[in-house]
């Protein structure tokens, strides 16, 4: 179930400008495989070409309109307990300040739960450990919590600018029930000037 | 008929009070309402990031968005090295942004030559240049001109399929080859010579490097610099994948390490575990099966510090590279702002292949422009081009070639910034209603110039991919802007 959840999360491309990440598992263009998120994370997109450009159409209206019926909140159909026990409550604070309260499952990814409460952080490249712009700080009281990165997060992470103790990729993180009520901010914008005194190095 | 009439006019009276972004169909009809109308000049990553921000910060903008080639992407299609397609996935993000109904994108069209930058500045309420950085920084050194001798930029832009870098057609017939700069440019080039044919013929390499790569005899890569380890611009990620690249050892001079993990103690985080993984690979003996792979390897690369390029030598009949002439250095100081002295030794090193890898720079793109020809750069404040309201510049242009993606990221947003910040102060005034794209189209037909549509691209896209698909790659690329257009138009 988690497993399920986490895939779906995890799933490619986000409809960024809709804000939203329907269920997809409910859509009739997931099950007849007809959905470009059924192929995300391919690099060969080229045959789906024509089919995608229908199909993205169809998804954004098909798709708003489950979103708008069902909500973050929707029951996992296979849960017994109403899914309270699967609830994990994150704080995002964005880059003015703003504390943004969001209620999240186990298995979401930090990431694309952004994406889907249409907070500005970005995922270049769609969480394959290529970039660093889903760098995020977490509090203290949760950082120890979340697994060690593995090596290719810290090697993303030492480009991130600003980085601190407390700095992940959130693309990484994956809620889990004891991760309830984690605080992520977003860095601050950087107006071309690295705390640390950092110079990016001429290419 | 009446009717008609009637329903047409209501039709063409609602779009002239309607708030912009109406959407798809609606797009033509726009031309004359007055939304904030902002023009882009270049299609890489500052450009669609620079349009992202903007489209998203205000329901009112139209972002269009020129480009010199047929295709769009800038150095994510031709810089980003084929072995790293995860760093390609922002085209994703990119294409969104594109097919957002306020953007449009016009390929195809070489702003400074096709239409000025003052015609653009009358069509729209705001331009802004991210053209990047397509010059070279050079050598300046005897020889520099010799055949077998390239800039880095140009051997990329040939194995990434870049128009203009077609017919680089790179000698590989020697054994040794010589990279000046230790950036993160250099190690992709580096890696690219010696990687094993299997890898690379599953990327969109383009199809003659393949073919020459194949037929190379280059066995040994030194990749050279003017200061020492603790200077290396290149980061963590593209060392690891030199370390750990099938069928190649590494090879340095234990003397370059003197000092260096002493120096560690209080070094910024990725400074120190860069340089602890360069200790390591130069200095520590490696475990059995480290040691069995390094035995059997054929091809060798190693870093050469404390060396800075004065001649290339040629051949007796000074007909091709046959050397390198290196002066050698110390270091003054320590840590980012160490610098090299020149200390009157020399060190010649036979090579066959120099690629200098020491730097990108901007060219100025049209006279009525301001340019810092110095510095390379477009004179700004955030983003603000000096002395020029209404222009403003992000990415490379802004701040020099320094940075990956994710840094272009932040600069072009801090341009979108500055310009909505203009936008709401009244320092740039958008009230007065802009002709946009409908003008310079206009110019462009006149001129007989065609701009390819995000839809022509995406023939190119697919004809590409389909091609890739027959011989297992992501994409085969077109590599001539003559074969794009046709497939544009077709």
């Amino acid at each position: 179930m988690a497993a399920a959840a986490a895939a779906r999360s995890s799933m490619g491309l986000t409809l960024r400008f809709s804000r939203v990440i329907p269920d997809c598992r409910s859509c009739p263009l997931y099950r007849l495989k007809g959905c470009v998120d059924n192929t995300a994370g391919s690099q060969r997109r080229g045959s789906f070409d024509s089919l995608r450009t229908i199909n993205r159409h169809l998804q954004t209206s098909i798709c708003l309109s489950q979103a708008e019926e069902g909500s973050s909140n929707a029951e996992d159909p296979d849960d017994v307990d109403n899914g309270q026990h699967l609830r994990v409550n994150v704080v995002y604070i964005d880059r003015s300040g703003k504390r943004i309260p969001v209620k999240a499952k186990v298995g979401d990814n930090i990431l694309y739960l952004a994406h889907k409460h249409g907070i500005d952080l970005e995922g270049a490249c769609e969480a394959s450990l290529a970039c660093s712009t889903c760098h995020v700080y977490v509090n203290s009281a949760h950082l120890d919590k979340l697994p060690e990165p593995e090596e290719r997060e810290d090697d993303m992470l030492d480009m991130a600018p600003m980085l601190q103790e407390n700095s992940r990729l959130g693309c990484q993180i994956i809620l889990t029930p004891d991760l309830d009520g984690i605080e992520l901010t977003l860095p601050k914008v950087t107006r071309n000037f690295y705390v640390d005194g950092h110079v990016p190095k001429p290419h | 008929k009446t009717y008609f009439l009637c329903s047409y006019l209501i039709f063409h009276v609602l779009q002239s009070i309607v708030p912009c972004g109406l959407g798809g169909s609606g797009k033509a009809f726009l031309s004359t309402s007055s939304c904030p109308k902002v023009c882009i000049v270049g299609s890489g990553p500052a450009g669609f990031y620079t349009a992202q921000h903007l489209i998203k910060a205000r329901q009112d903008v139209e972002v269009d968005i020129y480009e010199r080639l047929p295709v769009p992407f800038g150095l994510v299609r031709f810089g980003v090295a084929p072995d790293h397609p995860e760093v390609k996935n922002v085209i994703n993000t990119f294409t969104q942004t594109a097919k957002h109904s306020r953007c449009s994108f016009y390929g195809n069209v070489n702003v400074g030559k096709d239409v000025t930058v003052d015609e653009l500045q009358g069509a729209y309420h705001a331009v802004v240049l991210s053209y990047g950085a397509e010059g070279n920084r050079r050598m300046g050194v005897p020889g520099e001109d010799l055949p077998g001798v390239y800039s880095a930029k140009d051997f990329v832009g040939w194995y990434n399929g870049l128009p203009s870098c077609r017919e680089l057609k790179p000698d590989l017939s020697c054994e040794t080859a010589v990279i000046l700069g230790q950036g993160n440019v250099a190690l992709d080039v580096a890696r690219i010579l010696l990687s094993p044919l299997d890898i690379l013929k599953k990327t969109d390499i383009t199809q003659p490097a393949l073919e020459a790569l194949a037929e190379s005899r280059v066995q040994k890569v030194l990749i050279v610099g003017r200061r020492g380890p603790m200077q290396v611009a290149c980061t963590i990620k593209e060392l690891r994948e030199m370390v750990n690249l099938p069928g190649t050892r590494p090879e340095m001079v234990t003397a370059d390490f003197e000092g260096v993990s002493e120096a560690l103690k209080d070094v910024p985080r990725p400074r120190k575990r860069l340089t602890e993984l360069l200790l390591k690979t130069a200095l520590d003996a490696p475990g059995d099966k480290e040691l069995e792979r390094r035995r059997n390897a054929a091809k060798v690369w190693g870093f050469r510090f404390y060396r800075s390029p004065t001649e290339i030598l040629a051949d007796p009949g000074r007909s091709r590279t046959a050397g390198i002439r290196l002066a050698v250095n110390r270091l003054e100081g320590s840590g980012d702002a160490a610098r090299a002295v020149l200390t009157g030794e020399v060190e010649d090193v036979s090579c066959g292949l120099v690629i200098s890898s020491i730097g990108y720079k901007s060219l100025p793109i049209d006279p009525a422009v301001p340019f810092d020809s110095h510095r390379a750069v477009m004179p700004n404040s955030v983003g603000r081009v000096h002395q020029a309201p209404g222009l403003y510049c992000s990415g490379w242009l802004k701040t020099g070639p320094t940075g990956v993606i994710a840094t272009t990221m932040n600069n072009s947003f801090d341009t979108a910034r500055s310009l909505l910040e203009d936008m709401d102060s009244g320092a740039l005034d958008v009230s007065p209603a802009k002709p946009g794209s409908q003008e310079v189209s206009s110019l462009l037909e006149k001129r007989g110039v065609r701009p390819v549509t995000f839809s022509d691209w995406e023939k190119i896209d697919s004809l590409e991919t389909r091609r890739g698909d027959a011989c297992g790659k992501p994409r085969e690329k077109l590599l001539s802007v003559e074969e794009m257009l046709k497939v544009a138009r077709a």
